[in-house]
């Protein structure tokens, strides 16, 4: 069947779905950002809560505010919007060996060295493009397209807390041990959600991070030290 | 009275027992589903027998033995249980006055899944995000066990009883609303859907309630974007069984969802013991808001036959106060 985006239909009886595409999109994931933060900053009467997915905005409301919400997508670009105000974190990485025991196997799919590999994902700047699975857990993207590794057709049985996974352009950093189908190149002490925390989730969708190189013993040298239980990561504001 | 010092005492206490109340709305964007009561009807009708919300105790029929150490009232609401009070059998869905020193004792009757203990003025303790309620799949809070001693509000009012008594544990029709993947799914395959008869399976918790029966599958399209799931979602997995998800699930999934359980009925399919029949039938947005219950109704409680004897009794016997005056 042929779709159109953006398209508004209900989710549940009180909330409805703003979806902007139905495959991963850079430039769909943005509009997605951008036009919650815009309802964030001028919520409609009526809104209770706005959230942001890979490719859809939730907007959970009382009465029916189809007409406004379709109002709102319709009277501008949102993929053009300039992103709302975020965060750019750092956050430590120790790469390959036995924090990363898949970057090997992940570089050769992906037609690099191993040491080539950890270079290219350590400096690359992604953002957040959705949280799930877990609380507090990112998805993040999008990688360039020698990044477009297939799922593992077996699960992990178990990765790491703080794992960092990569398929299908994206890295998943785990904020829980868990199974998975992705590769896990390597390791963070990045607490995704920490319930004790003033700010339980780190992250949120828009959020730009980078994933810096540090010895195994860097990192944790760095986490043991951290006070706000981040695992040595820091961040700036972006404007 | 009320204050610090009112507490209830867990003397024994089965698995997965978790205080809860109307759970963390407002993180689904960080990826924490709201979680709270499975049965939010029953959380109502416990601040309507108490005159005021609180955080409850949910006990999944796990069995339960609790000392109040103040006076305190105390409402049983949710998947009735045999609750038995320092000699005698309370009813289910009313509010109970009971003493310092009083030991309640709860035993699952199979009627139903979730049960409420909620003591006046609420359970306290500390909120985490604005909440009290365990999330265990998250890993807030933990579940209850024997030796904890819950801090409550505490204080005396009149028992009162629900009128009528609710029903949310036989089962039958549940009301769905459709969902953006609804129309994956062919006209043939909805239509096979809605009249089918599925079983609750043992195989459920917070997460969500799996149906056994027939399966059901999509045309094709199997690489959703993974986008919102609620719970009352219907999701098929890949082997076409249905799941209803609860409380606690996943905030998104690629999974396709056939329908959305409406809210008025939601409480009924988590309720539903396992084994139980139910099925579906779609009803518009409208229909389902149309459906939302309003405030439970109350009346005062009076004692049945069997209870005023036993009481009569203690009476001559000189060991009860006044306290269900």
């Amino acid at each position: 069947m042929s779709e159109t985006f953006p398209r508004i239909e209900p989710l549940g009886e009180a909330a409805l779905l703003v979806r902007f595409a139905d495959r991963l999109d850079d430039a769909a994931n943005r509009a997605c950002v951008a036009f919650r933060a815009a309802l964030e900053a001028d919520p409609p009467a009526g809104v209770i809560e706005t959230a942001s997915s890979l490719g859809s905005v939730l907007v959970r409301a009382d009465g029916d505010l189809a007409g406004v919400l379709a109002d709102l997508v319709a009277s501008r670009d949102w993929a053009a919007v300039p992103p709302p105000p975020r965060r750019l974190w750092s956050i430590p990485c120790s790469y390959g060996g036995a924090d990363g025991p898949q970057l090997a196997e992940a570089a050769e799919m992906a037609g690099l060295s191993e040491s080539e590999a950890a270079t290219a994902l350590s400096s690359a700047r992604v953002r957040v493009l959705a949280l799930g699975f877990a609380p507090g857990m990112p998805y993040l993207g999008i990688l360039p397209e020698v990044w477009d590794l297939p799922r593992q057709t077996g699960l992990t049985p178990k990765v790491p807390d703080g794992a960092l996974v990569v398929a299908v352009r994206q890295f998943v950093l785990f904020g829980t041990e868990a199974p998975t189908g992705w590769r896990q190149v390597g390791l963070t002490a990045f607490g995704c959600f920490e319930p004790s925390r003033a700010r339980p989730i780190a992250l949120s969708p828009g959020d730009e991070v980078v994933f810096p190189a540090v010895s195994p013993e860097e990192l944790r040298a760095r986490a043991a030290v951290d006070e706000t239980q981040h695992g040595g990561a820091n961040w700036e504001a972006l404007a | 009275m009320s204050g610090s010092s009112a507490r209830l005492s867990l003397l024994a206490c089965g698995p997965l027992v978790t205080v809860q109340d109307a759970g963390r709305p407002g993180f689904l964007s960080q990826g924490l589903a709201r979680g709270g009561a499975a049965d939010r009807h029953a959380l109502a009708e416990a601040a309507a027998l108490l005159g005021s919300a609180g955080a409850a105790i949910e006990t999944p029929g796990s069995p339960l033995t609790l000392r109040a150490e103040a006076d305190t009232v105390l409402a049983l609401t949710g998947a009735e249980m045999r609750a038995d009070l320092a000699g005698r059998t309370l009813a289910w869905h009313a509010s109970h006055a009971v003493a310092a020193g009083d030991v309640l004792t709860l035993r699952p009757l199979g009627l139903g899944t979730y049960s409420y203990v909620t003591p006046l003025g609420g359970v306290l303790g500390p909120q985490i995000m604005g909440s009290r309620a365990a999330h265990l799949i998250a890993g807030i809070g933990r579940a209850l066990a024997p030796g904890d001693a819950l801090e409550i509000g505490g204080g005396q009012m009149p028992p009162r009883r629900l009128s009528p008594v609710p029903d949310r544990w036989s089962g039958g029709a549940l009301r769905i609303v459709p969902t953006p993947q609804t129309r994956l799914f062919s006209q043939a395959e909805l239509a096979r859907f809605e009249a089918s008869e599925f079983a609750r399976s043992p195989r459920g918790n917070r997460q969500g309630v799996r149906l056994d029966g027939p399966s059901f599958s999509t045309e094709g399209q199997l690489n959703l974007l993974s986008d919102f799931v609620l719970p009352g979602d219907i999701q098929m997995t890949g082997d076409g069984v249905p799941y209803i998800l609860g409380p606690e699930c996943q905030t998104t999934g690629g999974y396709p969802r056939i329908g959305h359980v409406i809210e008025a009925d939601l409480p009924r399919a988590l309720q539903a013991p396992a084994g139980l029949s139910v099925r579906f039938c779609f009803v518009t947005v409208g229909e389902a808001r149309a459906a939302r219950p309003g405030p439970a109704v109350t009346a005062p409680l009076v004692q049945d036959p069997r209870d005023v004897d036993l009481w009569n009794k203690q009476l001559i016997g000189g060991v009860v106060s006044a306290k269900e005056g």
